[in-house]
């Protein structure tokens, strides 16, 4: 398979994610005419320039930013992992999250949590209890000798069962209400989108997208193998402690603000090696760019495709993205791909 | 020039080297040889610093190994492992020039190394296909390629050392000799390479310098006329053989 070059294919993601964007700003239950976008924040809105101020764009810029912070995690950890099929959830945050906001809709409120960031108290739940179970994965895995790269994927193996079975007994204990908004939370959705959230994300995501691809020369030499890129200058310890925090900071404040978004931190760094190589100097902006792209279109559909009801944007990724998987697979298997 | 002093490595109690001395030096190719399990991959560990060893010193340029960063030392030494697993679509190239990462040279060197490194190992069609599709010994070049542009040009007025663990495993007869040749030209250039080989007449007919081990120990430790003879060899592989002499090059000629 012939590869993109990868200046080209940056390009082009950033004027499919233009494109993405007008689209989720204009296209929903209520149609709106392109030239409202010149009311945004001006003083003399009608309802459409308010739904789009105030609902579309903050949703869209969600989508966005929890697409492209994903995707770029997802990249991350199929580097550190050396596993092209490594998924951000492997390290333990996404089932710590789904035991936090389940524990939070359990027992309710917990008011003070929320209060500082005025964030809901299940966002913060679910950040906190992702970056718990990733800190046990993490212990787990590190002795005097380092931390054991395989040994983390078995324990996060083991936590997200152990995260999936207290889950399982809060849903189980939980009244009808509880049990449903437990559910649609690890659905995965946006609709709670607000200015607020949008705001928070791009706190952590936009530095945490700057700085990713900075460790891109040494996440290629870690491909090599651990020795080979000791031997290569690269103080790999300190590499997989800061990688591992970073990811488990962006996945964790992704899942906090919308809940379990499937297969996009899978996916689209895949594809996006398909298409450009597994240069992670490259791979990583391209898959920030690739993932907001997917997130905000598979957003779109959800908000339109039953319309004027809304399907959760979690369900849209796993429907459209497994089977798009085992294409990809199939193709590779056959020797037609890379 | 690389110098151990009374290496002594232990693990769980077990006593994997014993009271190692070695020196390599610059300008000369020293081999390691010995039976499976010896301890020549762990007495490179601790040659490159991966592991430390229970007792002794080792020093690069009359430093202690410790006292050097991690980045200083892939500047001089580069370290190409018995094995690498890479599942990864690179190219060549690419696989090559990460070989470059501790060294801030401009890509222009850069590629202009990766380009003279992949012509050495005979990899220059190489250059676009991916480092999944290539055969084992494909493979096995492309690595050394990288290992050969890490020291390709001396950076400081420290020697470099060049640390192969069995590089021509997976070889044919050509790249055997190949690889022999860049041992060679490398040692010529002043650098001190190390290699374990297992093949005694490679080993015989690339080393200025043979080292014998034998469970942890050194069994034998000198030119390779001195150390390759059928007393050793009986003694330390338990097999016999008869000398005879290369007649293409002079050097000792195991005939097992």
């Amino acid at each position: 398979m012939h590869r993109l070059p990868p200046r080209a294919f940056m390009v082009v993601a950033l004027v499919l994610l233009v494109l993405a964007v007008l689209l989720g700003l204009l296209v929903g239950p209520v149609q709106i005419a392109p030239v409202k976008l010149l009311t945004l924040w001006s003083a003399d809105q009608d309802m459409d320039g308010r739904v789009l101020e105030l609902i579309r764009l903050p949703r869209v810029l969600l989508a966005a930013l929890v697409g492209a912070c994903l995707a770029s995690c997802g990249a991350v950890m199929q580097g550190l992992f050396r596993n092209p099929l490594a998924d951000p959830s492997l390290i333990g945050v996404s089932s710590g999250a789904s035991v936090g906001a389940s524990c939070v809709i359990f027992f309710g409120g917990f008011g003070f949590l929320g209060s500082g960031l005025g964030l809901p108290a299940i966002a913060i739940g679910a950040f906190l209890g992702g970056m718990a179970a990733t800190a046990v994965v993490y212990r787990l895995a590190t002795s005097v000798t380092g931390t054991s790269v395989s040994t983390m994927l078995l324990a996060g193996i083991a936590i997200t069962a152990l995260a999936g079975a207290v889950t399982s007994l809060f849903s189980f204990f939980a009244d009808n209400e509880m049990l449903r908004r437990i559910s649609l939370w690890q659905m995965g959705n946006l609709d709670s989108a607000n200015w607020h959230r949008v705001m928070v994300i791009a706190a952590v995501v936009i530095p945490l997208v700057s700085v990713l691809p900075r460790e891109g020369r040494a996440l290629n030499a870690m491909l090599l193998g651990e020795s080979e890129a000791r031997h290569l200058g690269i103080g790999v310890e300190q590499l997989k402690r800061r990688l591992i925090v970073l990811t488990a900071l962006g996945v964790g404040v992704a899942v906090a603000v919308s809940g379990v978004v499937a297969f996009v931190g899978l996916i689209v760094p895949h594809l996006v090696r398909l298409l450009i190589g597994p240069d992670h100097r490259y791979l990583i902006p391209g898959s920030a760019l690739l993932g907001a792209v997917l997130l905000l279109l598979a957003d779109t559909g959800a908000r339109t495709l039953m319309s004027p009801a809304e399907l959760p944007t979690g369900v849209i990724t796993a429907l459209l993205g497994a089977p798009f998987f085992v294409a990809l697979l199939l193709r590779q298997r056959r020797g037609l791909v890379s | 020039m690389l110098e151990a002093q009374g290496l002594s490595f232990s693990i769980a109690g077990f006593s994997l080297l014993r009271d190692i001395d070695l020196r390599v030096e610059p300008g000369k190719v020293t081999a390691i040889i010995g039976p499976n399990g010896a301890g020549k991959t762990s007495l490179l560990r601790l040659l490159t610093g991966e592991q430390r060893p229970t007792a002794g010193n080792i020093a690069l340029s009359g430093r202690p190994l410790g006292d050097w960063s991690s980045t200083q030392l892939a500047s001089v030494m580069a370290v190409l492992p018995q094995s690498s697993r890479l599942d990864f679509p690179f190219t060549a190239r690419e696989v090559v020039m990460m070989g470059r990462i501790p060294h801030a040279t401009g890509l222009v060197r850069d590629t202009a190394i990766v380009d003279a490194a992949l012509t050495a190992v005979d990899g220059s069609y190489l250059d676009k296909r991916f480092y999944t599709h290539m055969s084992g010994g494909e493979k096995q070049r492309v690595q050394l390629a990288r290992v050969l542009a890490q020291i390709w040009e001396p950076v400081t007025d420290h020697a470099r050392v060049l640390i192969l663990d069995e590089p021509t495993s997976s070889f044919d007869l050509a790249h055997q000799q190949l690889t022999i040749t860049n041992m060679r030209s490398f040692a010529a250039q002043g650098v001190g390479v190390l290699v374990v080989i297992h093949d005694l007449n490679m080993a015989a007919r690339c080393a200025d310098q043979l080292l014998v081990l034998s469970c942890g120990r050194i069994a034998a430790c000198g030119s390779p006329q001195q150390v390759l003879t059928a007393t050793t060899i009986k003694q330390v592989f338990n097999v016999d053989v008869s000398i005879g002499i290369n007649p293409l090059t002079g050097t000792p000629l195991v005939i097992a």
